[in-house]
């Protein structure tokens, strides 16, 4: 097989003492700027990207790539640890992360986090290396009405399978989608709530909200609730590692679901986001243990990591062969390809064939080292939560506030993220679901944008939506998962009243 | 000689020589403000020059990309408007500082800006997907006129440069399109592909890769001449074979410039610094092969020149979104 062949030749390589010393610096520096809440994997990234322009092709890119996986396990440190997703699709592994580290089971969160990266990076590799060119193709599928059906599918499944009460979730959202509302509209070239502030012109920054509603709501809420005030204390050990393993097989469904949906989602341009919240929405779903979701499950850490790192992985396809970037992370790799004059579009994969395998191979490297690497630290990272919370949560105040400052050099967006820090502890004194209102800050602009540059080639006909087999099968599944409550009744009672006519 | 026009000498020789001494230099990474996203045009050229730079030992300090594409690239604008003085952040411009302010009002103009100078001019062409039956212009057009829902033209952000094109094609061929606004150049090139639209006013670097993989076909370019570059990029054709859109009987012409900013309130030397630095970069090879490549017009201009220039540009552009319809009341 060629690819195969291909393969081996790019490991061939790879295999030198000198590359794999730059995937563990990369590795390395990648972590390092993952845990930093808001600099984060894009600006990380970007600010390590002219280091390789010294260096052979080779060389930076191995560099890159692996400053983006060593970015992409880190970004699930901050999220367990303190409540803080470092990237988009960090989110959803705060829910059970983040109990899970606060009853002194940090280590196992971590350890999780880690593997299931792992193993839905691994399974989005194999799947680049033996389907890459029929599904970069799958891609070209997508035109506006169904990238609308991919979002409002992760909308629906988001109200009607969550755990919260319905109407919360959709408050939540809606505040979500009307702040997404702010700044300048794409369609139209009109500016929108702005008020003639040109601070709002960009809009509301997803990574400032998330610091403020995520990090500091937490703090505060620490605060309030004095007895936390001292330090967990963590169980520091290797074998944390092992008992983690051993008890994995029996989530395989789990993660064979969620790195189903990684996949699937990642080759959707911009799907990564909803592949996080998707994994954990089924995962729960599908669970005989509803309740304990969100109360440091750790299958509830499992499910989103799979998912997240499938997607972020297989998103780097779309991007390869057809030049478009599915996370800011992956944005800025592609800046760093095209210094190389390697273009990425459909001539990529059989003119620089040499380097696309290089780049593969160094995948399947990377994510091994950066395994070893990421794990040996978990003891050093589950240790941070020992540091008495007095001395550690002003820490984390102004490494939020650096963080929200780097995103775009505004002193506004520290204020915006205090104000998210208060409406995040509204929220959760009152019981609103923060969840919905991030993914809505996320999703909501590209959901409207999809939709009406929809009803613009369609001239306004709702049709267009079940116009072919693709859309119409993903709209018919979001308008399932929304009504998916009440049709479960319906067939629960369906079933009772068969019962007694048959006994 | 008397102790006045010693003193005099000196201190003349002291100034005639202490520009070339002193000269201005950036003593901080200098942040090149891209006012588009990841992959678009700018953000190549961007990269291009980073590397150039960077190549060739041009500067002493390190240049830094900065992606501020928020709000169609008013971010970018605002940005600008922002640091006056600052001599470290220097914006790619492109004709949005024309266009932006006229239709989303957005409190921005050009001329508050320091100008250092042009370095290329950006052609637009006219793309429509490779398994379309229509060979020309012409047969396109017809083709347009003749479809029960208007054609789908794809391209970036609304009421400005593609979205210009795209009227005065309407106005000149009385055919009628649906004008889909994308956020990014890259994104229309791919739906353009995927057959949801049915042509693109893309420039040349953001359908290159697709039309050299042959997925879509160049039927014209919005310029007076044909561009100027004859080696072969697909198969069949190089630059310099696609026809003028005028040739084909669709008089409409757009060139887009590609230039340089500094904040208002520079002073003489940092600007100097910068005429300089561009100029330096417009002469290393790097350059010269990214023109070539991404078929770029090759211009440069700075000083009263580029004044000048930008006077005449800016009443073109305002012209033609007059004209359209776009500029806000």
């Amino acid at each position: 097989m060629e690819a195969l062949g291909l393969l081996m030749q790019g490991f061939g390589v790879l295999l030198t003492w000198k590359i794999l010393a730059l995937m563990m610096v990369g590795l390395v520096l990648g972590i390092f700027v993952g845990v930093l809440p808001g600099l984060g994997g894009p600006n990380g990234v970007a600010i390590l990207l002219p280091l390789t322009f010294t260096m052979d092709p080779t060389s930076a890119i191995v560099m890159l790539s692996c400053i983006y996986w060593g970015a992409l396990f880190g970004g699930a440190i901050t999220s367990i640890l303190f409540n803080i997703p470092g990237e988009a699709w960090s989110v959803a592994t705060t829910f059970d992360g983040y109990p899970m580290a606060q009853q002194g089971k940090a280590a196992e969160a971590l350890t999780a986090a880690f593997t299931s990266s792992f193993i839905g990076s691994f399974a989005a590799v194999l799947l680049i290396t033996f389907l890459a060119p029929a599904i970069s193709s799958f891609a070209l599928k997508f035109g506006p009405p169904e990238f609308f059906a991919v979002y409002l599918l992760t909308f629906c499944s988001f109200v009607g399978l969550g755990r919260e009460d319905k109407h919360k979730t959709i408050i939540s959202m809606s505040l979500g989608l009307l702040l997404a509302g702010i700044g300048l509209d794409t369609v139209s070239g009109q500016l929108r709530m702005t008020f003639g502030s040109s601070d709002l012109l960009r809009g509301v920054n997803f990574l400032v909200a998330v610091i403020g509603l995520f990090g500091i709501s937490e703090i505060l809420l620490t605060m309030e609730e004095r007895l936390a005030l001292r330090g967990h204390s963590a169980k520091i050990s290797l074998r944390t590692v092992w008992s983690v393993w051993k008890d994995m097989p029996r989530y395989w469904v789990t993660l064979l679901r969620s790195s189903a949906i990684g996949c699937w989602l990642g080759i959707t341009p911009g799907g990564a986001i909803a592949a996080s919240f998707m994994g954990y929405n089924l995962a729960k779903r599908f669970s005989k243990d509803k309740e304990s979701f969100g109360k440091g499950r750790i299958e509830g850490v499992f499910a989103p990591e799979t998912a997240a790192h499938a997607s972020g992985t297989a998103a780097l396809l779309p991007m390869l062969a057809l030049g478009i970037p599915g996370s800011g992370t992956a944005a800025i790799l592609l800046g760093g390809l095209m210094v190389w004059g390697l273009n990425p579009g459909p001539l990529l994969f059989v003119e620089h064939k040499d380097f696309v395998w290089g780049l593969i191979a160094s995948m399947y490297l990377g994510n091994i080292v950066g395994l070893i690497l990421v794990l040996s630290t978990v003891p050093v990272f589950a240790a941070v939560l020992r540091v008495p919370f007095a001395a550690i949560a002003p820490m984390i105040v102004v490494s939020c506030a650096i963080g929200a400052f780097a995103i775009q050099n505004a002193m506004f967006d520290i204020w915006l993220m205090l104000l998210f820090g208060v409406i995040g502890y509204v929220f959760k004194k009152i019981g609103i679901p923060l969840a919905p209102l991030t993914l809505a800050l996320v999703l909501g602009n590209r959901a409207e944008d999809a939709f009406r540059l929809s009803m613009i080639g369609a001239e306004g006909n709702l049709g267009v939506f079940w116009s072919n087999k693709l859309v119409g099968t993903i709209t018919t599944l979001a308008i399932v998962l929304l009504f998916w409550p009440v049709i479960d009744r319906v067939i629960a009672s369906f079933s009772k009243t068969r019962q007694p006519a048959q006994a | 000689m008397n102790y006045v026009t010693k003193t005099a000498t000196a201190v003349a020789a002291l100034l005639l020589s202490a520009p070339a001494i002193a000269a201005w230099e950036p003593t901080k990474p200098v942040e090149i403000v891209v006012a588009a996203g990841a992959g678009g045009a700018s953000d190549q050229m961007a990269r291009m020059m980073q590397a150039a730079i960077q190549k060739n030992n041009l500067m002493k300090q390190p240049m830094v990309v900065s992606l501020k594409g928020g709000a169609s690239g008013a971010e970018a604008l605002m940005y600008m408007k922002g640091n006056d003085g600052d001599a470290n952040k220097v914006l790619i411009a492109y004709s949005l500082i024309y266009m932006l302010p006229l239709s989303a009002k957005i409190p921005f103009n050009w001329r508050e800006l320091t100008p250092v100078s042009v370095v290329a001019m950006d052609q637009f062409v006219l793309w429509s997907n490779a398994s379309k039956p229509y060979k020309n212009v012409k047969d396109f057009i017809e083709a347009a006129k003749t479809s029960g829902t208007p054609f789908k033209m794809g391209g970036t952000g609304s009421k400005r440069e593609d979205q210009v094109l795209t009227v005065f094609t309407e106005k000149k061929t009385g055919a009628k399109f649906n004008y889909l606004p994308y956020k990014s150049g890259g994104e229309a090139a791919t739906q353009l592909v995927g057959n949801h639209i049915d042509a693109n006013v893309n420039n040349p670097s953001e359908n290159l890769e697709v039309w050299r993989a042959g997925q879509v076909k160049a039927l014209c370019v919005f310029d007076k001449e044909r561009i100027n570059y004859t080696t072969k990029v697909t198969e069949t054709q190089s630059w310099k074979d696609i026809p003028t859109c005028k040739e084909e009987g669709l008089d409409v012409q757009y060139l887009m410039l590609r230039a340089m900013f500094l904040p208002g309130k520079v002073t003489d030397d940092q600007k100097a610094f910068y005429v300089d630095l561009f100029k330096k970069v417009t002469e290393t090879p790097e350059y010269k092969d990214y023109m070539e490549k991404q078929a770029l017009k090759p211009v440069y201009m700075t000083g009263e020149a580029m004044n000048k220039f930008l006077g005449e540009d800016d009443a073109v552009n305002t012209a033609l979104m007059n004209e359209a319809g776009f500029v806000a009341k």
